[in-house]
């Protein structure tokens, strides 16, 4: 397994447009982690020397199962986190150095929605994502509007716009928080578990329109997920992690082979190449009766 | 899309400053001498332009002398509870907060009588004393509000309660046993009253702190918006979460000290006010906080005539009647996030 920790992965030239990615956006290098409950007792979580890079238009996927470190990984790469040791850079700035303006300039991340303290409008939501760039009481420019109106365009959320946010359905909102990050013009995207409370119809909606946005607005996108068929076929590029470590980088191909996804999920499972080279993955379950 | 400018902010503004100063006038008129409004709002105007009062001498005196001081008193205090209960709903992420509610005013009314027994000639030491021990009562609520590392509506408000009725009962007891400089009764401090008016010396301080307490958190106003709507991914859009709580917590406790020290524990206005003005203007923190500032003033000096007017000749505390339409609006609140 030490062999294929510090595994890089070859360039990923699914695209059309090669010309223009290809340098590298971000780079995560050796980058580890440790949470400590309290002062100098041992650590009880630790994230191993993780390596990667993307570059514009590329869709990362961080798989793996819970507690195996994805979400620690993703707050490195947003700079919530200081890695321990090495960097994590976002065209060549080290992302937890960066203030919290400038990183929220060029990243953003979408959660599973939060509570709203008070009811608020959809508009008003996506608008939010333009506070990176006001100052103090600020009142939102026409600019700031187009560039709100703009990303509920591109998201298919339009029609939601003067919607109140708890009338409208998971899938809906999904789309009006992702609208948010868009207003925020950012060159990284980050989702952290985005299909968790989707429907299936809802998900491949939303993986679908990742791509698209990709494609069209050049972002870098990073999704955390567990969803094992998803990732295959939406990645370019999977980072799979299992109990604190990365245990591979490289296209969906080349990271999903039976025994390691067996390992990693703790699941009997069959993995066969599917068209355009996208794996599928079952799970092998009891025989058929009869 | 109706996005907030500046001109909307300042009609709105503007149409409640005109409320309150009908209300305003209408507070002065209310008394055992009857003088005509127009001649009241006329000479009112007069007084803010900083000329003489036209009215005779008598009259004057007791117009100005008497019941403007009592309504600036209760127009500073309704300000600054109004904003700090804005400011700890955001604070506390709990829609029910209010100074009273979560025992903060209580807390700094403890101060005060400590200040008032212990230091009786320094008239300053009394509202410091009263901003202190609010914000250690906040501090102690928080952390009593917390289950599990996590602050819980619920805990949060039950911690409040019962804090509120621990000094309630230390304040019966320090007013029974040692009277000492004070003399203003326990009804005073418990519930809340206007009667006593401003000090000249404090009055300086007062208005500084109030000015400073209100302007600090509107400076943070936005910021609020995005943190009502979730910390972490107000981190993520820019915000300095730690930085704005400290902010709101140190001067919405400043305003709570600042306001049980000249009236003691007036309770809701931090709780009917805020909601009120959602309803009417949104729930944007850059128009909320103004808005609630004139609306805390507005609220206060009505609920304050009807205080002195209902059971004239003698008169009720301004807190009991707020809290016979404050308690209410509370249960309504409650029932309606439990639905």
């Amino acid at each position: 397994m030490s062999g294929t920790e510090n595994y890089v992965s070859i360039e990923v030239a699914r695209g059309t447009e090669k010309q223009s990615a290809a340098t590298v956006r971000l780079s995560v290098e050796q980058a580890s982690y440790a949470y400590h409950s309290r002062g100098n007792t041992a650590p009880v979580f630790t994230l191993a020397a993780t390596t990667f890079s993307a570059r514009q238009r590329e869709i990362v996927t961080i798989l793996g199962p819970n507690a195996s470190g994805k979400s620690t990984l993703l707050k490195l790469i947003a700079g919530a986190l200081e890695p321990l040791s090495g960097r994590v850079e976002l065209e060549g700035f080290e992302t937890s150095r960066l203030d919290a303006r400038t990183r929220a300039q060029r990243i953003a991340m979408v959660h599973q929605e939060s509570q709203l303290l008070f009811p608020a409008r959809a508009w008003e939501y996506v608008l939010q994502g333009r506070h990176p760039y006001g100052r103090m009481l600020r009142f939102e420019t026409e600019e700031d509007v187009n560039i709100a109106e703009n990303a509920m365009a591109q998201v298919g959320a339009k029609h939601l716009r003067d919607r109140w946010m708890h009338e409208i359905s998971g899938g809906e909102k999904q789309r009006v928080i992702l609208a948010r990050a868009l207003a925020q013009q950012p060159l990284l995207l980050l989702l952290d578990e985005p299909t968790l409370h989707l429907d299936i119809g809802a998900q491949v909606d939303l993986l679908e329109r990742l791509r698209q946005l990709a494609a069209e607005n050049r972002y870098t996108v990073v999704v955390v997920t567990h969803e094992l068929s998803l990732a295959a076929e939406f990645a370019d590029q999977v980072v799979l992690m299992h109990k604190g470590k990365c245990l591979r980088v490289g296209t969906p191909a080349e990271v999903y082979r039976r025994d390691l996804l067996e390992q990693v999920f703790e699941a009997p499972l069959d993995v066969d190449m599917g068209p355009e080279g996208r794996p599928r993955v079952h799970i092998r379950g009891a025989k058929p009766p009869g | 899309m109706r996005t907030l400018t500046l001109n909307r902010l300042l009609w709105i503004c503007g149409a409640l400053l005109a409320v309150l100063f009908a209300v305003v006038v209408l507070a002065l008129k209310v008394g055992a001498v009857p003088i005509s409004m127009t001649d009241l709002a006329w000479n009112l105007v007069r007084v803010i332009v900083g000329r003489d009062t036209q009215l005779s001498s008598e009259y004057g005196l007791i117009i100005f002398g008497l019941r403007l001081p009592r309504i600036v008193l209760g127009i500073f205090v309704g300000a600054a509870l109004s904003v700090s209960g804005a400011g700890f709903q955001a604070l506390l992420r709990n829609p029910l907060a209010d100074p009273y509610v979560l025992g903060v005013s209580s807390g700094g009314s403890f101060g005060a009588i400590l200040a008032l027994i212990f230091l009786p000639y320094m008239p300053l030491v009394t509202p410091l004393a009263a901003f202190v021990a609010a914000t250690a009562t906040v501090a102690m609520v928080f952390f009593l509000g917390r289950r599990q590392g996590q602050l819980d509506n619920t805990t949060l408000l039950l911690a409040g309660v019962i804090t509120n009725s621990f000094f309630s009962a230390v304040i019966i007891f320090l007013m029974t046993t040692l009277k000492g400089g004070e003399d203003r009764g326990m009804l005073y401090w418990l519930m809340g009253d206007l009667s006593t008016p401003l000090a000249a010396s404090v009055r300086w301080m007062f208005a500084v702190g109030l000015i400073v307490g209100i302007g600090a958190i509107y400076t943070t106003a936005a910021d609020l918006n995005l943190i009502t709507m979730g910390e972490r991914e107000a981190m993520h859009l820019g915000v300095d979460v730690t930085r704005v709580k400290l902010v709101v917590y140190v001067s919405a406790s400043l305003l709570t000290g600042l306001a049980v020290s000249v009236s003691g524990a007036i309770g809701f206005v931090g709780l009917l006010v805020p909601h009120a003005m959602r309803l009417l203007f949104g729930s944007d923190y850059r128009v909320l906080i103004p808005t609630s500032a004139i609306g805390g003033a507005i609220a206060v000096v009505v609920a304050d005539t009807l205080a002195r007017k209902v059971v004239a000749p003698t008169e009720l505390p301004v807190g009991a009647v707020l809290a016979i339409f404050g308690a209410p609006f509370f249960l309504y609140l409650l029932r309606r996030r439990l639905a």
